[in-house]
């Protein structure tokens, strides 16, 4: 047993390497919340009046509510008057109206992420829409996405060139006072992305939004929507980066998926915010909420997520599945190293008949890091036939992390059917040393085993991403084996 | 090629060698036999550098460096390879991948280009029949829901893979049937040539009616308490450990 500990006590010394700043100038609220800050956002954003009532309407509640307290985390209180609420990239015009509007060292900072904004090498077959700090700085492919009917662009274009839409659906699976991160949220969100993929049109292309976080004391609020009409598809991934910074940053996120009947809609996140140091210092606070509401019949939402950074995770895609016969799913796989901790995990809320729903989270645990699965699984009164099936397996490497498992079952119908599995093992010291007998470095073969250990998650990402999270996974695990 | 001096080696602070001499030469075949708990397996896993155990005492040179300061990952670059007497599964990573990252690692070591993911399942799909397994064998996770034999003949589908220098076999024979054990036999016959050394680790005798060794060498209590030519091995299926004075719980098997 000893070894293997050994090793990986001493494994993650790599550097996080999407941790450089960018030198560029920007507009930064001076830091503070009130009603007055609200209204300077929404009037930057050129907002009708109704997204600033709304606004207004959240800040208003969120002051009456408490911040949540019963997840497994702990971290220092978050003073919510030291934080700018908006931090946009100086431009000539109000938005970019081509990428030659977008300034050269913002799309350097994306090409440095790997994420090709410029026409000539734009990823393949994937449009982008890049958030930078407050706002969304380039959207990519419009114009075939347009030919499909498909709107892919920043939330803030929405809320002005499509406010029916927004109006309708903003809130409705994520209402304001939902809780306390998302109330926040509501009342000061200031870009992210919105996608409406029309009756019976399959998406083109994968969508992908591109979040980055840059400047200092800045916190990151945004607010994805997306809407599939009846019959429709749409694959959709989200990827995020931080700078390294001794200070936490606190990113507060609404994600709100609509699906209406016989509409399929793919979210797959890759979450690799700045983690803090092997120490434990700095990192990105990551309070999400994301939720997607099946209200069409055959209806089906998936969450897959591979999650390694942040200092502090709490997050819990979930599905509410309101339509007849819809289909909830979540894949997951969640590192934490170092000092990292995260709650994460779904809830699945049956509310339709024969509705179905699969829960896959795979939990893995390396340093003095903690890593906790929270679940809920719940049947309404009209679930007949509903159905469940959660499978939540933990990893552990060396002996100084934790994992725990919170799977809550609420069932207000006899009918219902629910199966649970769950597993912890450890990367055992026989498995490391048949690796190493056959010639493999101790790193790469905790790399193969977590990897083994995720493959019924990283099958459900799209390609592309699927050795992306494998690689970072690896990336990841540097200075848990040495 | 390789040479043991008085090896001591402890696990748990029990000591568990208590002093083995051995020379092994390019191109032999020695068996190490012995009842259970003698250390046959203590001694295969220090050779290895299992960390579980400790060396308390002696040398190991291979080739004149020292064996004993390397890990377990260099040791096994330079050609040590053993065979477990109880493979462990690593689930989801598919024998397929985990074969070739270790093939890839032996040759990149030796100064070879890394094998393409489609020369390298040529390559595994031949050797595969070789063993008499199925290549769907491959796909699947190392080791996992394998029959203890189809484990026995995957433990040889590597050692035909990684081209050790010095084999070393730990009962790589028990729980087999007989025609399992020919496969197995022909494996390591196929492993033979002058450069290259097998030290087999064996409870019963009748592996050696098929591979024939050039020595036997009887472990009981953590010593060497016997050496012979094969003919000694046929005088323990005979006669048992009993005229060595050496207790063994298990009866030696008829072979
Ligand atoms: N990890 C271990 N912890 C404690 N005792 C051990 C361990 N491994 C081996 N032993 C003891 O060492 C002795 C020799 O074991 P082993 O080398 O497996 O013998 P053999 O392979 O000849 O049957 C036995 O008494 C066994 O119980
Ligand atoms: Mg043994």
């Amino acid at each position: 047993m000893a070894n293997t500990d050994k090793q990986v006590n001493e494994l993650i010394k790599r550097e996080y390497e999407h941790g450089f700043v960018t030198e560029i100038e920007a507009e930064t609220f001076e830091p503070g919340l009130n009603e007055d800050i609200i209204g300077r956002l929404s009037a930057i954003k050129k907002e009708p009046q109704f997204m600033l009532d709304w606004r207004l309407k959240a800040y208003r509640r969120w002051l009456e509510m408490d911040e949540p307290n019963w997840a497994h985390v702990g971290y220092p209180k978050i003073d919510y008057n030291a934080i700018s609420y908006y931090s946009a990239p100086k431009r000539k015009e109000d938005m970019p109206q081509s990428l030659d509007d977008v300034d050269p060292e913002l799309l350097k900072t994306y090409e440095k992420l790997g994420i090709p904004l410029h026409e000539r090498e734009k990823l393949a077959g994937v449009a982008v829409d890049a958030v930078f700090d407050s706002v969304s700085v380039a959207t990519t492919f419009k114009e075939p996405l347009a030919k499909a009917g498909v709107i892919f662009c920043s939330i803030s274009e929405a809320i002005q060139d499509y406010p029916e839409l927004v109006q309708k659906y903003l809130g409705s699976v994520v209402p304001a006072g939902d809780n306390f991160f998302a109330g926040l949220n509501s009342a000061v969100f200031s870009d992210g992305t919105f996608v409406y993929v029309p009756k019976g049109v399959r998406c083109p292309m994968e969508l992908s939004t591109y979040f980055r976080i840059n400047a200092a004391n800045t916190g990151q609020f945004e607010r994805t929507l997306i809407i599939a009409d009846e019959g429709s598809y749409v694959s959709y991934l989200e990827g995020c980066t931080a700078p390294m910074r001794d200070e936490n940053q606190l990113h507060a996120a609404v994600v709100e998926l609509v699906a209406l009947d016989d509409a399929q809609i793919k979210y797959s996140t890759v979450q690799n915010w700045y983690p803090g140091d092997e120490n434990g210092k700095g990192g990105i606070f990551n309070f999400v909420t994301k939720r997607g509401a099946c209200i069409g019949k055959n209806s089906k939402i998936s969450w897959t997520q591979v999650e390694t950074g942040s200092a502090v995770t709490w997050k819990y895609p979930s599905c509410v599945l309101r339509g007849e016969n819809s289909v909830g799913e979540f894949y997951s796989v969640a590192l934490t190293n170092n000092y990292q901790q995260a709650d994460t995990g779904t809830k699945m809320v049956h509310l339709g008949k024969n509705t179905s729903s699969t829960i896959i989270s795979k939990g893995i645990s390396a340093g003095r890091s903690s890593n906790a699965y929270r679940g809920l699984v719940k049947f309404g009164p009209g679930a007949e036939g509903a159905r469940n099936f959660t499978q939540c397996d933990s990893l552990l490497i060396g002996d100084q992390c934790a994992a725990h498992t919170f799977p809550y079952i609420e069932s207000k119908n006899k009918g219902a059917i629910v199966e649970h599995e769950a597993t912890t093992s450890k990367v055992s010291d026989e498995q490391m040393f048949l690796c190493r007998q056959r010639g493999i470095d101790p790193e790469q073969a905790v790399s193969m085993i977590v990897n083994g250990f995720c493959k019924e998650v990283f099958k459900e990402l799209p390609m592309e991403f699927a050795v992306e999270a494998g690689k970072l996974l690896e990336v990841s695990l540097e200075g848990s084996v040495g | 090629m390789l040479s043991i001096r008085n090896l001591h080696a402890a696990v748990d602070g029990k000591e568990i060698l208590k002093g083995i001499d051995l020379e092994i030469k390019p191109g032999e075949v020695h068996a190490i036999m012995g009842p259970n708990g003698s250390g046959k397996s203590t001694l295969s896993a220090v050779l290895a550098g299992n960390e579980a155990y400790e060396v308390t005492e002696g040398e190991v040179l291979l080739d004149g460096e020292n064996l004993l300061d390397k890990e377990t990952e260099e040791r096994a670059r330079d050609g040590i390879f053993l065979a477990f007497q109880y493979p462990v599964e690593i689930p989801g990573v598919s024998n397929l991948q985990f074969l070739r990252t270790a093939v890839n690692a032996m040759r990149v070591h030796r100064g070879l280009e890394e094998l393409s993911a489609v020369d390298f399942m040529k390559l595994a799909k031949e050797t595969t029949k070789q063993v008499d397994l199925d290549p769907a064998f491959l796909k699947r996770g190392v080791n996992e829901g394998f029959s203890g034999g189809e484990k026995k003949r995957n433990e040889i589908l590597q050692a035909l893979l990684l081209e050790p220098r010095l084999a070393i076999l730990d009962e790589t024979d028990s729980g087999l049937d007989i025609d399992a054990l020919k496969v197995v036999a022909d494996g390591v016959n196929a492993l033979r040539s002058p450069e290259r050394a097998v030290l087999m680790v064996t409870h019963y005798q009748r592996l050696l009616n098929h591979i024939v060794p050039d020595y036997v060498h009887v472990l009981a209590g953590g010593k060497i308490v016997k050496s012979g030519g094969r003919e000694l091995a046929l005088e323990l299926e005979e006669r048992g450990y009993g005229w060595l004075g050496i207790k063994d719980s298990d009866e030696v098997e008829a072979g």
